[in-house]
């Protein structure tokens, strides 16, 4: 052979390098090429029957070319979960767009090791556009499956600490709300605690309990912030809630003793702040009393047994947590049998509906008419359904109590 | 949302037409189907993808709701109804029959029939049972699809999601057929590969075909044979095709297969 005349290209060897090393290199002939290439070579009929093979992916495989072509099909060589995916992933993509790239799988040698390669195929078609056979390149994937288990791994182990967070989030959280509510003669009554995600602790809480004299006391609001910072001044809150209504159980003065406690715990940097409802029932013939005090909380809804829908405003009512003297709103009702009143967080009415547009108080009043007739657990229900639907769109925790003068009491 | 985009219904062929209803098996989505659907177009063609797989969404994916093969066959009658089908002809490839099975059994009065291609009630061998694989070749399976894993997630999962924060990763999608989120896909290997409907099977009450390929390496001939005594009436017709995708082997066969089927059909119940 003889070398051909040189024109000068761009990387070509130059002018008088004519020593025998370069011309063996362009000597390289086709079919060694493709017996001794560095990768596996692989061609078979359209179901899978092996047609011809080269010397590398025989040695690989320690097969002789006679047990092969004619012999076996491609799958044969798979292991049986190769096998499986071969025919339901891998074949199938082959035949609609004609290759298939990168697909990890792994061959049985002979002598029964695993071979992890990497595969490339592509479906070569006559000058009509059918079928003819498959080609396969095989690469030896020893050194990158070997990673990928690592990181599989890796990810197993990540997977495994990220349950354990949720878990102990989900733990903590259930310590800041009550285990479960007090029965109230003549009253039904029902809550819901809507985390938006279940890895962040939420500032959301909620209790009803018992005062002496027949009374109760509740309380719902929602700490600034999330996390672990938030669930320590949750809290702090509650207990201080729970112990400023036992020494005086007026609205207003426990949630002025509340602002002056949590005043005390801590330097600006990490100070927190929350919104909060504490309200009283006084048992009143066939109903109750209601007197609630809000520290910046979004009003307590209303409706009667008729349907009527009312806003328990509480104008002026300051953030607690922030100034030395917030001013704290109060507002009054009675309850008759079949009234119902609903306390909610901003998660609710600031949830965006499918077109972006927010619940809002006008919203909140419509789903309130639907209310009437309707036990607390069944109201819950619903409105936690709201939020069920909304999915993903509702950012924000959310926490739900429902009382419900029983009509018979 | 509705059950149109969760499963990424299409619907082909004359409308007044009857109804053929196309679901795809493991692995794959309803293009599995675009070489035999052609054939058909008197008929009115529903195609759909079941969650995790093609362009259905993936959103609507609970693992609760897709714990057994239940959930998909809840899937199909939901579609049933959206679509208001009827004397529906419902042609399941794979682990499609079975769903197909439950459909049927649950609301026997929706289906005119069912044609199975490549049914398997049990994969894994049982006292006295063939079914082609022991347990420990599907636990092979189910790491196989592990090991796949690092290979479909990177580029495959977030195309199909349409990650909007990383265009390019779709751009890069090569596999643009068979798309199949790899978390929702080893899943649905695990309800696959190891249920067992072999029970179900007696509860079929419509005509039934059962498409079997000469040579398959998921489905073999004897497990055909099981599906066919266990189904009252059914028939079933040997392919000369390899492989468990017949569909796309040997598209013209089992196409005609197909129509024999629908034309031997009572008449009242197309």
């Amino acid at each position: 052979m003889t070398r051909p005349a040189h024109n000068g290209a761009v990387g070509g060897p130059s002018e008088n390098d004519d020593g025998p090393s370069f011309s063996a290199l362009l000597e390289d002939d086709a079919a060694d090429l493709y017996d001794n290439a560095p990768c596996g070579y692989l061609s078979t009929l359209l179901d899978g029957e092996i047609a011809k093979v080269n010397a590398t992916l025989l040695d690989w495989l320690g097969y002789a070319r006679e047990d092969l072509v004619g012999r076996k099909r491609f799958a044969d060589l798979l292991t049986v979960g190769g096998r499986l995916y071969h025919e339901t992933h891998f074949a199938p993509l082959l035949r609609m767009q004609g290759q298939a790239r990168e697909i990890a799988l792994e061959l049985v040698a002979a002598d029964g090791r695993r071979l992890p390669v990497l595969v490339n195929s592509t479906v070569k078609t006559g000058a009509d556009g059918a079928p003819l056979l498959i080609r396969c390149t095989v690469f030896d994937a020893r050194q990158r499956r070997a990673y990928e288990r690592e990181l599989l791994r890796a990810r197993e182990v990540a997977e495994q600490e990220r349950a354990r967070w949720q878990r102990l989030s989900e733990t903590l959280q259930r310590t800041l709300l009550p285990p479960s509510l007090p029965t109230v003669p003549g009253l039904e009554v029902a809550a819901h605690y809507h985390a938006a995600s279940p890895e962040q602790l939420g500032g959301d809480f909620y209790d009803l309990f018992p005062l002496s004299d027949n009374r109760w006391g509740f309380f719902l609001g929602d700490v600034c912030g999330k996390g672990p910072e938030a669930a320590v001044v949750t809290s702090l809150t509650r207990y201080t809630l729970r112990a400023a209504a036992v020494y005086n159980p007026d609205p207003v003065a426990v949630l002025s003793n509340l602002n002056s406690v949590m005043l005390q715990q801590g330097n600006a940097a990490d100070a927190r702040y929350c919104t909060v409802v504490f309200g009283l029932l006084v048992p009143d013939g066939d109903g109750f009393t209601l007197t609630v005090a809000s520290g910046g909380h979004p009003p307590v809804v209303a409706t009667r047994a008729d349907g009527w829908v009312e806003l328990l405003h509480t104008p002026g009512g300051q953030l607690i947590g922030i100034l030395r003297d917030a001013h704290i709103a109060v507002a009054s009702t009675r309850l008759a049998p079949g009234d119902s009143v609903l306390l909610y967080t901003d998660g609710l009415t600031e949830a965006r509906d499918p077109d972006g547009s927010q619940l809002g108080e006008h919203h909140l009043v419509q789903l309130a008419q639907g209310f009437a007739g309707r036990g607390a657990a069944e109201i819950v229900s619903s409105v936690a359904a709201v939020l069920d639907d909304l999915g993903d769109r509702l950012t924000d925790d959310t926490a739900l109590l429902v009382m419900t003068v029983g009509a018979d009491s | 949302m509705g059950v149109h985009t969760r499963n990424h219904v299409t619907v082909a062929g004359r409308h007044e037409g009857p109804v053929l209803m196309f679901a795809h098996g493991f692995g794959c989505d309803q293009n599995m189907w675009r070489l035999v659907t052609p054939a058909f177009e008197d008929h009115r063609v529903v195609l759909f993808d079941y969650v995790g797989a093609g362009r259905s969404d993936l959103a609507a994916w609970r693992p609760d709701r897709y714990a057994t093969l239940d959930g998909y066959a809840s899937d199909v009658l939901e579609i049933c109804d959206e679509l208001d089908l009827r004397d529906v002809v419902f042609v399941g490839h794979s682990v499609s029959a079975m769903i197909g099975v439950l459909a049927a059994t649950r609301e026997p009065s929706r289906f005119a029939a069912l044609a199975m291609v490549g049914p398997s009630p049990r994969y894994i061998d049982d006292d006295g049972y063939v079914g082609g694989f022991s347990a420990a070749d599907v636990d092979e399976l189910l790491d196989s699809l592990d090991s796949n894993y690092l290979g479909w997630s990177a580029a495959m999962a977030p195309a199909i999601m349409g990650n909007p924060e990383r265009p390019e990763l779709g751009e890069e999608l090569t596999n643009s057929f068979c798309r199949t989120d790899p978390a929702i896909a080893r899943h649905f290997a695990r309800v696959t590969f190891t249920g067992d409907n072999r029970a179900d099977l007696a509860g079929v009450t419509v005509p039934t075909l059962i498409l079997q390929c000469r040579e398959d390496l998921i489905a073999p001939l004897s497990v055909g044979e099981y599906v066919q005594q266990a189904i009252p009436g059914s028939e079933m017709v040997v392919l000369d095709a390899t492989g468990h995708c017949p569909h796309l082997s040997a598209p013209e066969q089992t196409a005609k297969a197909l129509r024999s089927f629908l034309d031997a059909l009572p008449a009242s119940r197309t």
